[in-house]
């Protein structure tokens, strides 16, 4: 007993002063991992390789006289195709291995959780569609699927959460995202990871991982504030936005937004999009780019009025009009 | 070897009539259109230059030694990884080998009195200092904190430092490396001695060709795009702030165009350095000549196209991301190659402990290491982990400092006694060789860690499970700096007491060695050399090398 109670102390005393590894919280942490050590052992294996060679021939053929002429040797080019192939083909499996893992977590889960975050000199925003607002406090829940909806509010910033191996740039003027499913209850770093100037090194905060009851607490805790959407209704009646998209929107002078978000459209200049986040960024701040067939030319720019949350409230509206619409054609 | 240089031998070094007494004076070294005193005249300028830089560098790790910053303010802090940053990379690393060795060796290694435009090869070098003298402009105007990528829209609508100054002296010092680039292609084409055909040219050779055309493609690029940079930033024109209708990324892309190419402006010259002193100390034609030169003509083409592998968490497209991470990993096979040859080489070979050699064997060994770490970023899912932390930092200064740096100082000992014609103190030299591997693995191998940590580059302040890792570091960078330290005081005291140098103080092959006295005359050779055998022969065979 004693030994063990020792070997754990031994193990943490160990783990405080020099960690070396970061937790593993996420689902996709761990297939990062091994690929991870894989790249290590492939470059243990080379380093120790050239070393030992360099240093054996180093020795055994050291010069013994000044005058010394070695004998020549030829390069025969069997060996040559052979440490050019045997990397190549090292090579190709790194690259299948890695590229699998990045397309398959570059895209989420349908059943994710959406956040939004804004990013700005020098903290993180963060909006639940709930209501719920933090500053550079993530709360989200164990096993379940989160996608964080981004954009920043002034200069490029990087979302990074080392423990769930996820990072993306935040980028002004459009959105980005990344999603996670944690896996383990706890306290993780987040860090801003692109230098935005004097403070980036405060830009940092704390993701907490709830057990999802814990979750539901939180979100039904505090100050009740209305929901994202909610927000984004008044604002879209307040802004004038419903005189001409109103409702189910027949013969109005401007599209009906209901069951736009997530749909292929053909626009005016004949390219065709589909309707995202920063695609309906983009309508509101520079309408005439982004203009739909059949409708007269007569939307105003919202430049310069809205502030990125409103922004996030209004595209949160638009979204929660496509899931209503696809919900009552079912 | 001919009659003339024998006599010449005969007479007292300090008498003999060289390049460095042939004239007196400070007008005779800055009107000067000898490429050997343009080399030293470059020396002289980057050696002030990494001074500036590796004492922004000493300051960071001296800040650094505490989670909450022992030293300076964040801003401050910012300003010097700013410094460090610009000043190594666009004012030292680019500039260091080319500039130096590759204008005083490249005619006296392929046979030439001169480069093809030595007057143009003395305006490069006024254009460089001006470039210098505006950023340190900039410095001492209060100092720039973007970091050296300068991203907008922080560096052009956020940043209220010396940025446009900055960014001139970067796109002024960029001309001087296209002339550069443009005399080397000219001399190496059309100026090499009778016989000496493209397959018996020294890899330093071809080495410095590869990344001539580098920067004759890729300077213009980092010019256009600082100019609109700074279009951006004075007269706001918006082309890369999204609130002034720009695109972020696209300074990205423009940027990393010319900046991923430059790694091996950086690499390539280091690359042609190591293969001259790996066979020179091994007495030993190099291992797979034609695999050796043609890799580094594959780098210089591949390094091209693989600029994206800087942006796969930008917000690029997935498809992007794929199609620059396999062009990421195609680029680390040529430079494989070469480490496999240089390796061979060594196999029978007849080798001595010389400074250079050690400079060329740890080479080797940490540019294995940088390479291959290389590959964790080229891998999208690890890069996506890895980007923006130390991981990265580590990996490029094992190939800018482990690699660029030691063959440049393995060179500047190998050619020295040519340059001087004195000898430096051997076992000093030595010393300060290990001393610079060591402090150099104890200042970055810890940063490897700190990156899979998670530990973000650029923080001024940090979190304090990361302490040991940064003093560890930190302890190292100390070690380096010593051992940097100790070359520029032997290497200056060597110009005056060092023992006078033979012409061919190695025995290596080569006509600055072979033809050439030590330091060579205004016109490098009594006779002009013709060539008969291929590089790196060192077989006592019947054929002489030169007449």
């Amino acid at each position: 007993m004693t030994t063990f109670a020792s070997q754990t102390g031994l193990h943490q005393a160990a783990a405080l002063i020099f960690p070396i590894q970061p937790p593993a919280a996420s689902t996709i942490a761990g297939g990062i991992d091994q690929l991870y050590y894989f790249l290590t052992g492939v470059t243990l294996f080379f380093t120790v390789l050239i070393f030992s060679i360099i240093f054996y021939f180093m020795i055994r053929y050291r010069r013994r006289s000044p005058d010394e002429v070695p004998p020549e040797t030829h390069a025969p080019l069997s060996l040559e195709l052979a440490w050019t192939l045997i990397p190549s083909a090292i090579c190709v499996v790194m690259f299948f291995w890695s590229s699998y893992l990045f397309v398959r977590n570059s895209r989420p889960p349908a059943a994710s959780t959406e956040i939004f975050v804004i990013g700005k000199q020098w903290m993180w925003h963060i909006q639940h569609p709930e209501g719920p607002r933090e500053i550079n406090e993530l709360h989200v829940p164990v096993n379940q699927p989160v996608q964080l909806t981004m954009t920043s509010q002034d200069v490029l910033h990087d979302f990074y959460i080392p423990a769930f191996r996820v990072k993306k740039d935040v980028v002004p003027g459009r959105y980005t995202s990344i999603w996670f499913e944690a896996t383990r209850p706890g306290t993780y770093h987040i860090y801003c990871a692109q230098y935005c100037g004097t403070n980036h090194a405060e830009m940092i905060g704390w993701v907490y991982v709830m057990s999802q009851s814990d979750y539901a607490a939180w979100l039904a805790g505090g100050e009740q504030n209305e929901s994202m959407s909610q927000s984004g209704e008044h604002l879209f009646s307040l802004l004038g936005c419903a005189t001409c998209h109103a409702g189910a929107g027949q013969n109005g002078t401007g599209p009906s937004l209901a069951g736009l978000y997530g749909q292929s459209q053909k626009f005016a200049d004949g390219s065709t999009h589909v309707v995202d986040e920063t695609l309906i960024r983009n309508a509101i701040m520079q309408p005439d780019t982004v203009q739909l067939p059949n409708y007269k030319h007569v939307m105003p720019t919202f430049k310069g009025q809205l502030t990125e949350e409103q922004m996030l409230q209004l595209i949160a509206y638009v979204k929660s009009l496509g899931t209503e619409e696809r919900k009552n054609g079912q | 070897m001919s009659t003339a240089s024998l006599e010449l031998h005969d007479i007292p070094a300090e008498t003999r009539p060289s390049y460095l007494n042939s004239s007196y004076g400070i007008r005779s070294w800055l009107l000067t259109k000898d490429h050997k005193r343009i080399g030293l005249l470059y020396l002289a300028t980057i050696t002030i230059m990494f001074m500036f830089g590796g004492l922004a560098a000493f300051f960071m790790r001296l800040h650094l030694i505490e989670p909450q910053g022992g030293l300076v303010e964040p801003e401050t802090y910012n300003k010097l990884f700013t410094i460090h940053g610009v000043i190594m990379v666009f004012f030292f690393l680019v500039p260091s080998i080319p500039a130096t060795l590759g204008n005083f060796c490249i005619p006296l290694m392929i046979g030439a009195r001169d480069v093809a435009f030595p007057k143009l090869n003395l305006l490069s070098w006024y254009v460089f200092i001006t470039g210098c003298a505006m950023a340190l402009v900039a410095i001492f105007s209060g100092g720039v904190d973007t970091g050296w990528t300068f991203y907008p829209p922080y560096s052009s609508s956020y940043s209220h430092t010396a940025v446009v100054w900055m960014a001139m002296g970067i796109f002024i010092a960029g001309f001087s490396s296209i002339l550069t680039g443009v005399n080397f292609v000219v001399t190496i084409h059309k100026m090499r001695a009778p016989g000496l055909t493209w397959f018996r040219l020294p890899l330093f050779i071809w080495a410095m060709y590869a990344t001539s055309i580098i920067f004759i493609l890729g300077t213009p690029v980092i010019a256009i795009t600082l100019f609109l940079l700074g279009l951006e930033t004075l007269l706001h024109v918006g082309i890369f702030d999204p609130a002034l209708g720009g695109d972020p990324i696209l300074f990205q892309h423009m940027f990393w165009f010319y900046s991923h190419p430059a790694v091996y402006i950086m690499i390539l010259p280091g690359m042609g350095v190591v293969s001259e002193l790996i066979t020179a100390f091994s007495r030993k034609k190099i291992f797979g000549y034609s695999f050796v030169a043609f890799s580094s003509m594959a780098i210089a083409v591949i390094s091209f196209v693989v600029w994206g592998h800087h942006m796969f968490v930008s917000g690029q497209s997935v498809y992007a991301g794929l199609v620059f991470s396999v062009l990421s990993f195609l680029v680390a096979i040529p430079s494989a190659v070469k480490v496999f040859n240089w390796t061979a080489t060594l196999y029978k070979g007849s080798i001595s402990y010389d400074a250079p050699m050690l400079y060329a064997l740890g080479f080797i060994g940490l540019f294995t290491m940088g390479g291959l770490t290389g590959l964790f970023l080229a891998a999208l899912a690890t890069d996506v982990h890895l980007y923006g932390t130390y991981f990265v930092v580590a990996h490029f200064h094992y190939v800018m400092v482990g690699g660029a740096v030691m063959a440049y100082l393995g060179g500047i000992h190998y050619w020295w006694p040519k340059i001087t014609g004195r000898m430096y103190p051997d076992v000093w030299a030595r010393i300060a060789a290990a001393l610079i591997f060591i402090g150099f693995n104890l200042t970055f191998f810890p940063q490897f860690v700190l990156g899979y940590m998670g530990m973000p580059r650029r923080y001024a302040v940090y979190p304090a499970e990361f302490q040991v890792l940064n003093v560890l570091s930190s302890a190292g960078a100390s070690i380096l700096a010593v051992g940097y330290a100790i070359p520029l005081i032997y290497l200056f005291w060597s110009m005056r007491y060092g023992p006078i140098a033979p012409q061919n103080p190695w025995g290596a092959k080569g006509l600055e060695w072979e033809a050439a006295p030590s330091p060579p005359p205004t016109e490098n050779f009594e006779v002009m050399p013709v060539v008969t055998e291929e590089a790196y022969n060192y077989q006592p065979t019947e054929g002489a090398h030169s007449v």
